[in-house]
């Protein structure tokens, strides 16, 4: 029930927030704040939930906190099937989290229709948690699409100069990747209807059935191609500068914080489990993707000079990490990119809420017009300096993890493509370093601005943002245990349903 | 003919009865209202009337003409539910205007009678009826208006070729029946029984008869009229044009297939795959390159009905008859919901205008969201099922049809959905974003009383079906059942 009615908080708190915009401008976004904390409150129990064994397959089960499942359309065999286990539970703490954060980095900024924006915001959010939560293919692919139309919304109207474009763009890589994995889930299903005579689009039960080789396998791209894009993989990244840079920031938060973990969820959830064995088929090429992603993200994040668009690029070398952790498929690399999909979310946030201050305070995303700013903005300076170092992968952060467990593990796998993404960490560091040199340090008057814009530092309400990120990133970079204790065992399940070779368990931490 | 009969026929008379009574009503007070009122109140008791044979009387043969059935109810009343809505915008439109124009309600109700008796046919002579009437009373509806030339240009051209189309229809016929020697469905399917290749008599006509229904449904390449006669036609009549004519013609194609199992002939079958897909891409192409919301609507009408023509095609495949079935006639509602609801909104913009031109250029929808955030929202509601976008009652349409093809293993039809799809998604996404555009234009758009509240039922059924399609979902099964 829980995961209904934080669905069904969000889903009200947004209508709320939009009908009392005449009545009041400045209650939208407190009622927005409001319905974050319920859902979150709603969410602690889950934490110390007793763990429910559910069969994910003859001999493999999982430990669940919840599961419901209520008919919906019986004709098709579809029902409404929410279940929660430790993966979906720290995925959805991020989304609520960083809504909140979302909510406060665009306190300030958002002049027109308040309400209409927060009621955007939160039903994204909503269609977000649905994702991450519905086990019925055919209700993720409903939330899989709802949550689109929300954030275009929030880029076509609340974005910047190239909104219409972007906003489009976005919409249409997502939408089209989407019914071609529609048409895939019903393959899945009608082959599996085929077989055993029952039509259901039950996770549970279509996991762990052998389906012809070659049909699986293109059912497998199905999957593969609308993950991918919303990861997004190399080559179908070119929605996502466009998308990020044009979108307001909150909605850059939450395109960057936890949209693109919908496409890394899928790969775990749905792609490789669902058809290991066409999935391990291209490993190799994914993981090649993978790594190309991030080297040619951090390639194009080097040459920017729009700081937005630089945050953005890093994001596809980051999600590249991902990609190569989930195709390597080892107990390690998996932890690793969950991990790594955690610290994203937090240490890209962070970046993009510091462009938009800047964007806010400056009018310009433009690096080349900024420096220096450090001396009129000391706590921006240095927040954003601990923000950069964390998403080059510095020790003691979430980052370093994520990464680091991400190339042990896969460096079992495939040595040449690991040490190819290896090259990544590097390239990470010239790009990040070189953003907060040009917009941080150095002169402060230049030709253009002169100096004669005030720059005011980062108030109480962005340290509020701010400092629980940090302190997150910090937890989760020197102890990241509790992660590992939430995921280990879904992960360990989903790997003891693909029957991948155990002789590639190297080194599990116990 | 006994009692049991003129029981089966109660729908049939009670909307002939309205006809009369609203020609009475007319004659003696022209007032708009009161038409209005009793046609609206006419078609609601034709939709009870419906419901009570569909409880009372057994399926049944009335004449070698008739045939009533659980199939032809539900034609019956997605047409009549249809044609209510459509009316309650009729009047709003004509009250705005300010043009006494009675009589045009009274030719919709005729022209329902005619999609009614569409869906209870079971004989080409009750199809040729059922078209005619259906055609006749749209020819004065399409040229209604008195002022300007588009309404009246369109009306020239549809009726010269809905009269050429009608003539090819009447010639495939005539093969048809040199070798079958029947006219009703069933006896040409027993005529026909024993042929395992289609001759080339039967091949002729069947093609001829297409033809011409594919005008009718304006599929590509018959699709020629159809942008036209959509935005010179008064925004209620094209309405009435794409939804209530196009599921009559639809009814009549699909039950004729079922009986003549006309599905077991490739060449046929080939020759519907090329139109489809040929729709499909045509509607979604052209549909780009309009500035007109109408034209827009025109074009993604024909790209939809090649979408419901994959629906359709996917019956050829051996077991892929009873989803096939149930696809089409759950995505013909769908497009029904959307498509009233789409031009719904086209007609409250235009009915306060007294221009000649019905207000469907996209500069006059810049800042809707913002001038006049319901309507724009119920307009968008439309838009984002014409995509085919989850919550609303479209996207299980297209679910359906997707379904459908993926039993029948129809793959580059799904490939050119999906492609059309994508494109469509552009067009459609273009007039919401002109919609959130600040904007200057600062046009009175006054949202009529009844055509305000035809337009919120409609959208509230495009959401309830789109969240809970479940009932619609059974409904269709057990026609379907009863029908395969």
């Amino acid at each position: 029930m829980t995961m209904i009615l934080i669905m069904l908080t969000l889903f009200i708190g947004g209508l709320a927030a939009w009908m009392i915009e005449g009545w009041n401008r400045d209650l939208p976004r407190w009622i927005s704040i409001g319905s974050i904390t319920l859902a979150a409150l709603l969410l602690v129990p889950l934490f110390q939930a007793p763990g429910q064994m559910l069969p994910l397959a003859p001999g493999v089960s999982s430990p669940w906190l919840e599961y419901i499942n209520v008919p919906w359309i019986p004709r098709f065999g579809i029902s409404l099937v929410f279940a929660i286990d430790g993966l979906s539970l720290l995925l959805v703490t991020l989304t609520i989290f960083l809504g909140f954060i979302a909510v406060l980095s665009s306190w300030s900024e958002i002049e027109k229709r308040p309400g209409f924006f927060q009621f955007n915001l939160m039903w994204t959010l909503a269609g977000v948690v649905g994702v991450f939560v519905s086990l019925d293919l055919f209700l993720f692919f409903f939330f899989w699409e709802v949550m689109l139309i929300p954030m275009y919304l929030l880029i076509a109207i609340w974005g910047h100069e190239r909104k219409s474009y972007a906003a489009m763009k976005f919409f249409l890589f997502t939408q089209v990747s989407g019914l071609i994995m529609l048409v895939a889930i019903l393959a899945l299903v009608l082959a599996h209807y085929g077989q055993s005579g029952v039509l259901t689009f039950n996770y549970f039960d279509l996991l762990g059935h052998s389906i012809d080789p070659d049909l699986a396998f293109w059912m497998m791209c199905g999957f593969f191609v609308a993950f991918v894009v919303k990861l997004p993989g190399f080559p179908f990244h070119s929605w996502l500068p466009d998308a990020h840079t044009q979108a307001p920031t909150a909605a850059s938060v939450l395109l960057a914080g936890i949209l693109l973990k919908t496409g890394a969820y899928g790969l775990i959830r749905f792609t490789v489990p669902l058809f290991p064995d066409a999935a391990a088929e291209i490993s190799t090429l994914a993981m090649s993707l993978g790594a190309i992603g991030i080297l040619y993200g951090a390639l194009l994040a080097f040459g920017q000079s729009d700081f937005k668009r630089l945050v953005a690029y890093s994001s596809v070398s980051h999600m590249g990490f991902v990609l190569v952790g989930v195709f390597a498929w080892t107990e390690l690399s998996l932890q690793g990119s969950v991990m790594q999909m955690v610290a994203h979310g937090f240490s890209t946030a962070a970046l993009f809420m510091i462009a938009g201050a800047l964007q806010h305070r400056l009018h310009t995303r433009n690096m080349n017009e900024m420096g220096g700013l450090w001396q009129e903005a000391p706590r921006m300076g240095a927040i954003a300096m601990f923000f950069i170092i964390a998403s080059l992968g510095m020790p003691g952060l979430g980052n370093f993890v994520g990464e680091f467990l991400i190339l042990l593990g896969a460096f079992a796998v495939n040595k040449w493509i690991t040490i190819l993404a290896t090259v990544g960490l590097v390239t990470g560091a010239m790009y990040a370093l070189m953003a907060l040199q040009k917009v941080f340090q150095g002169e402060r008057d230049h030709p253009q601005k002169n100096g004669s814009i005030s720059m005011p530092d980062f108030g109480p309400r962005e340290m509020i943002a701010m400092i629980p990120m940090m302190l997150g990133l910090i937890y989760i970079g020197v102890y990241p245990q509790p992660v590992f204790d939430l995921v280990n065992p879904v992960l360990a399940s989903l790997y003891e349903l693909t029957g991948t070779n155990s002789k590639l368990w190297i080194g599990v931490l116990p | 003919m006994i009692a049991t009969d003129l029981l089966a026929l109660l729908p049939i008379i009670t909307l002939t009865c309205v006809i009369l009574i609203v020609m009475m009503v007319i004659a003696f007070a022209r007032n708009l209202a009161l038409t209005c009122l009793c046609s609206s109140a006419g078609l609601a008791l034709t939709l009870a009337a419906i419901a009570w044979v569909s409880i009372n009387v057994e399926p049944q043969s009335v004449t070698p003409l008739i045939v009533v059935d659980e199939y032809a109810l539900l034609f019956s009343s997605i047409i009549v539910i249809g044609a209510f809505f459509i009316c309650l915008l009729a009047y709003s439109y004509h009250a705005g205007r300010g043009e006494n124009q009675d009589e045009y309600l009274m030719l919709l109700l005729l022209s329902t009678l005619g999609g009614v008796i569409l869906s209870h046919s079971a004989h080409f002579a009750s199809f040729i009826l059922g078209m005619e009437l259906v055609g006749v009373s749209l020819y004065a509806m399409i040229s209604y208006p008195v002022r300007g030339f588009f309404s009246l240009e369109a009306a020239l051209k549809y009726l010269i070729l809905s009269g050429v189309s009608s003539a090819t229809l009447l010639f495939g016929i005539a093969f048809l029946f040199a070798v079958t020697g029947s006219l009703s469905f069933q006896g040409m399917a027993d005529a026909t029984a024993e042929m395992e290749h289609a001759g080339v008599f039967v091949l002729i006509g069947a093609t001829f008869v297409l033809a011409g229904i594919a005008f009718k449904l304006s599929l590509a390449p018959f699709h020629m009229w159809t942008p036209d006669v959509y935005e010179g036609a008064p925004a209620p009549t094209t309405a009435f044009l794409a939804t209530v004519s196009k599921g009559g013609i639809f009814a009549v194609l699909l039950r004729f297939f079922v009986s003549f199992d006309g599905f077991r002939f490739e060449a046929i079958m080939e020759s519907l795959f090329w139109v489809a897909l040929l729709s499909i891409l045509v509607g979604n192409i052209l549909a780009l390159m309009q500035d007109k919301i109408k034209r827009v609507l025109a074009y993604s009408s024909i790209a939809h009905i090649g979408y419901l023509l994959v629906g359709f095609l996917a019956a050829s495949v051996v077991g892929g008859k009873q989803l096939a079935i149930e696809a089409s006639m759950f995505f013909l509602i769908a497009y029904f919901v959307t498509t009233i609801g789409a031009f719904g909104v086209v007609t409250i913009m235009s009915g306060s205008t007294q221009s000649d031109h019905d207000n469907d250029q996209l500069s006059q929808y810049e800042g809707l969201f913002w001038r006049r955030p319901l309507l724009a929202t119920f307009f968008s509601a439309m838009l984002l099922s014409l995509a085919g976008i989850p919550l609303t009652v479209g996207f299980i349409g297209k679910f359906y049809i997707f379904a459908a093809g993926v039993q029948s293993g129809l793959w580059q039809l799904l490939a050119a959905v999906v492609v059309g799809s994508g494109i469509g998604l552009y067009y459609y996404l273009r007039i919401i974003f002109s919609m959130t555009k600040k904007t200057v234009s600062e046009d009175q758009i006054d949202i009529p009383l009844a055509g305000g509240w035809a337009l919120g039922m409609v959208s509230v059924l495009l959401v309830v079906l789109g969240v809970y399609p479940t009932p619609v979902v059974e409904w269709v099964t057990s026609v379907a059942r009863a029908l395969a």
